[in-house]
């Protein structure tokens, strides 16, 4: 081998003389979790046996094995083939690609590091989150000859997605191109115009062989240029995010209540983020019960604190409801429970995603059933352009709103990992389908704190010398909505009352136009529709909207936002037939002829109001009365 | 936040050890603790008493016993079981009893009767749906790759293509009747972590991993302890005193010794780390079958 220096992750003179002082020095190693991740012939095994090799983590008996093997199936001629040291599984050695996550361990005079080493192969995104999930750090390995590839950023956009801040970027292979700054330099200024377009801040560079071990423990003369930290030097001292973590507020998951007497009543779990101490103040959560911390309990005696990372058990003050799935918080500043959100999800599975099917959802330690809503869009991993996506299939990544059966206390993923990250286990074969990311949530109506306003709804509307009102109109289309919908506000307007007109239409041009006409992106829209309605009339408004509306569940929704009263539900009864015959917009014929999917009346239903405040039947009335009719009913003349 | 404190290795793993012992607890129906008596069940057993601390683990410990243990093991984990205040299973397969199985007549059979059989058995027994393992990842090349909680059919078989992936620090431990699930909370540890934590923490462990003038003779290149009369000598083989321990413990047969002067546990870490061949190369077990032969004994259910 032409080793380029000694190894200097083990002093043997130390161990040999003073084994004590070792001991001493190494019980206060730090530990770093990192990835690696390169294309399947980047080198990513040959630098991971290198760096299990130089921190003497192999043994002579495998080494010698690793020497008879690198003759027989080794792709290095007579030279160490450090590849077969890190390719495990049976059916993978002959194949020569790793296929799935494997971890790596090796220690050197500051830390422990755990590897997890990811396969580059095209099929495996998941692996690849897996491996990223627990790591602090990801080295993006590059083919010095080749320059960034599409898999470059696949891999550099899964770590940033999984949330890595610590981004190495390991231009390999050095000495293939005779150690040139040039084509370093090249590669470099590549590399951050991509990482900029994706939102990666910081990264470290480095030129290095995994091979002949240039720039991995000790800076090489064969890159004299460059004046950067060796990459062993910089896995030693980069800050873990641990530390990170204990600057955030108190939150830890509780996994067991602990209760060996009627005396003793302890919750158990991990620290999630932030510290405690005897006499904090906490809240659990959902119940939103406060106490104060008593006691933190360990087998090795009590702790005047815990920090983030920390396996404990906390004593409370008082006797309140804490359970496996609660989360003990900080009282001054608890987390939020939502039962919908917007998430960001990687399929794991070879059975796709269905919308609208029941998974059970894991994030902390709660388990609730959760529906996924058709994907917004589906992210291509390769160009990062945002796809029209139905359902996921393995291995792709999309963006997708879910609902839960009961509220989940979290937080977003970019907060907290243990509250804002989950797995979705399919109910029949309890296999992982997914891993997911919470963003927010999407009611937090529900749960955010009112911001208490001055100038109220009455004020608004006293001013206008009015009383607020939504007239909700629905009916098919056709039905001439819209045309007795505009009559009406022409007539209020024309009385000096404040109004505002929403249309179906127009709204579809801007505020919602990023949802289309299924069953789900209806329900959105008229959500959106009814928060919009509900601020114009907290505004003072009288708002007019004139949607098809199809579902009374929506429509109920709607009403549920408004005071009692306020919400007038107009039901334009059209029959289909009728509307059907006029046809203004054309889009009967069309629908008819199978060009429109999904529209009301023809492929699917209209669920007419049960007991509308307002029914026009407009077989029986022109649109001019119709208006008159109900505006003589919303001012209770 | 003024004084951050920055989590040692040790800490850091016994706390990922901790969280993962009280989600199998909380999820699993009925938990077991697989206990060998070496080093590795002695930190798991103890990280097991800090994860439920003041509780005993809620769980029993089982010892699936070939009778060829060492003798000093025995008395340890007899003492240990009471110490800890939890149930010790004993189980020893009636077949191999039976069959008078045993290492020198018997050779891989005695590996599959006793201890992959044994352990179907004793699981399927008491019903266990839950089965803690002291194994750790960098011990061998395949279980690198295992994951933390391993699936295993209702026939006990493991499938490498078919594993939950692990994300984060959650764990699935949704399974059918009958199935079952294998954890492995020390996965992450190293031969050296152990030594370390059995070190800080004083953590009782067989003496046998100290070096005392012991009775040995040479097998196979292999230093054979003779730790009761069942080992038949040959006609011109007599016992050797020497100064001996073990890296590893199982049957005193199959076990090789290698000769040491460390009696201290930093004298036996300092010859860990000077030392030149891997953990495993003492026992006979990896030998067989060569290559790929630990991948191939997990397949059929070996633990």
């Amino acid at each position: 081998m032409s080793d380029m220096a000694d190894p200097i992750y083990k002093t043997d003179a130390l161990i040999a003389e003073d084994i004590d002082a070792y001991l001493e020095t190494h019980q206060h190693k730090s530990m770093l979790r990192f990835i690696t991740c390169g294309s399947v012939d980047d080198g990513k095994s040959t630098l991971i046996g290198r760096l299990l090799y130089d921190s003497k983590m192999i043994f002579e008996d495998q080494l010698a094995a690793l020497e008879a093997d690198s003759k027989r199936v080794g792709t290095q001629g007579q030279e160490i083939d450090f590849a077969l040291l890190v390719d495990g599984l049976a059916a993978e050695r002959e194949q020569g690609i790793t296929i799935d996550v494997a971890y790596r361990f090796f220690t050197t005079e500051k830390r422990k590091f755990i590897v997890a080493d990811t396969p580059g192969h095209e099929q495996y995104t998941r692996n690849m989150v897996t491996g990223a999930s627990t790591a602090d750090l990801a080295v993006i390995l590059i083919d010095a000859r080749k320059g960034v590839l599409t898999q470059t950023k696949r891999h550099s956009y899964l770590a940033h997605l999984i949330g890595i801040k610590n981004i190495v970027l390991a231009v390999n292979k050095m000495d293939l191109v005779d150690y040139s700054q040039q084509v370093f330099d090249d590669i470099v200024a590549d590399y951050t115009a991509f990482a900029r377009s994706i939102g990666i801040e910081n990264f470290v560079p480095m030129p290095i062989s995994g091979f002949k071990g240039d720039n991995i423990t000790v800076n090489s003369p064969n890159t004299p240029w460059y004046t950067g930290p060796a990459l062993i030097e910089h896995l030693e001292t980069v800050e873990v995010d641990g530390t990170t973590d204990q600057a955030k507020p108190f939150r830890m998951a509780v996994q067991w209540v602990n209760r060996p007497n009627l005396d003793f009543r302890g919750f158990s779990g991990q620290v999630a983020t932030g510290t405690i101490a005897p006499r904090d103040a906490v809240r659990v959560l959902p119940s939103g019960k406060t106490s104060t911390v008593s006691r933190i309990v360990t087998l090795d005696g009590d702790l005047d604190k815990a920090v983030a990372g920390q396996s404990v058990t906390l004593c409370f003050a008082d006797e309140i409801d804490c359970s496996r799935g609660s989360v003990i918080a900080t009282s001054d500043n608890p987390p939020e429970a939502a039962d919908q959100f917007e998430t960001t999800i990687v399929w794991m599975s070879d059975d796709a995603l269905i919308p609208g099917r029941a998974y059970w959802l894991k994030l902390g330690t709660q388990t609730v059933s959760a529906t996924i809503h058709a994907p917004k869009y589906e992210v291509n991993v390769n160009t990062m352009e945002h796809l029209a996506a139905k359902t996921l299939e393995l291995n792709s990544i999309g963006v997708a709103e879910i609902a839960t059966d009961k509220p989940v206390v979290f937080e977003p993923y970019s907060d907290n990992r243990t509250l804002g990250g989950f797995i979705l286990v399919d109910k029949i074969t309890n296999s992982t389908v997914a891993a997911g990311m919470l963003h927010f949530s999407l009611r937090r109506s529900q749960n955010v704190h009112w911001q208490a306003l001055d100038i109220s709804r009455e004020a608004h509307a006293s001013l206008k010398n009015q009383k607020p009102a939504v007239l909700w109109f629905t009916g098919l289309s056709g039905s001439g909505k819209s045309t007795i919908a505009n009559m009406v506000e022409k007539k209020l307007h024309r009385m000096n009352r404040h109004t505002f007109l929403l249309d179906g239409d127009n709204v579809r041009h801007g505020l919602n136009k990023d949802l289309g006409f299924t069953e789900a992106d209806r329900i959105e829209n008229i959500r959106r529709v009814g928060e919009v309605a509900k601020l114009m009339a907290d505004a003072g408004l009288i708002v007019i909207t004139a949607f098809i509306s199809p579902f009374r569940a929506e429509r109920d929704m709607v009403r549920a936002m408004l005071p009692e009263g306020e919400f007038l539900e107009v039901f334009i009864d059209t029959p289909l037939a009728e509307a059907e015959k006029r046809d203004v917009k054309g889009l009967y014929k069309k629908a008819r002829a199978g060009e429109l999917k999904n529209f009301t009346g023809i492929d699917s239903p209209y669920e007419a109001p049960d007991v509308p405040e307002i029914r026009i039947d407009t077989t029986a009335m022109d649109p001019e009365t119709a208006a008159d009719a109900i505006i003589e009913r919303l001012l209770g003349w | 936040m003024t004084d951050k404190k920055t989590l040692t290795h040790l800490e850091r793993l016994e706390a990922e050890s901790i969280h993962i012992m009280r989600e199998v607890v909380a999820e699993a129906e009925k938990p077991v603790m697989l206990y060998s008596v070496g080093k590795d069940s002695a930190v798991m057993l103890h990280l097991a008493r800090k994860a439920f601390y003041p509780s005993p683990p809620p769980f029993p410990l089982l010892h699936v016993d070939t009778t060829w243990k060492f003798q000093a093991m025995y008395e340890l984990r007899n003492r240990m079981a009471e110490e800890s205040g939890m149930e010790l299973l004993v189980y020893q397969n009636p077949e191999a009893q039976e069959r008078g199985i045993n290492p020198f007549d018997h050779g891989p059979l005695h590996t599959d009767m006793w201890k992959t059989e044994g352990l179907k058995q004793a699981l399927d027994l008491y019903g266990f749906d839950a089965a803690f393992g002291g194994a750790r990842r960098d011990e061998e090349k395949s279980r690198a790759k295992e994951r933390i909680f391993s699936f295993r059919t209702a026939s006990h078989g493991w499938d490498p293509k078919n594993q939950r992936p692990e994300l984060w620090n959650l764990y699935n431990a949704r399974k059918k009747k009958g199935e079952s699930i294998r954890v492995f909370p020390i996965s992450n540890w190293t031969e050296l972590d152990i030594w370390q934590y059995i070190h800080l923490n004083d953590i009782p462990i067989v003496p046998l991993y100290f070096s005392a003038k012991r009775p040995t003779v040479e097998r196979d290149g292999m230093l054979i302890m003779v730790d009761d009369d069942r080992f038949p000598l040959k006609e011109d083989e007599v016992p050797e005193m020497r100064s001996i321990r073990f890296r590893t413990l199982g049957c005193y047969p199959l076990t090789g010794a290698v000769e040491s002067e460390a009696a201290t546990l930093p004298e036996v870490i300092q010859e860990m780390l000077l030392t030149t061949t891997s953990e495993r190369q003492g026992r006979v077990i990896d030998k067989d079958g060569g290559d790929a032969s630990m991948e191939k004994k997990k397949q059929e259910g070996y633990f």
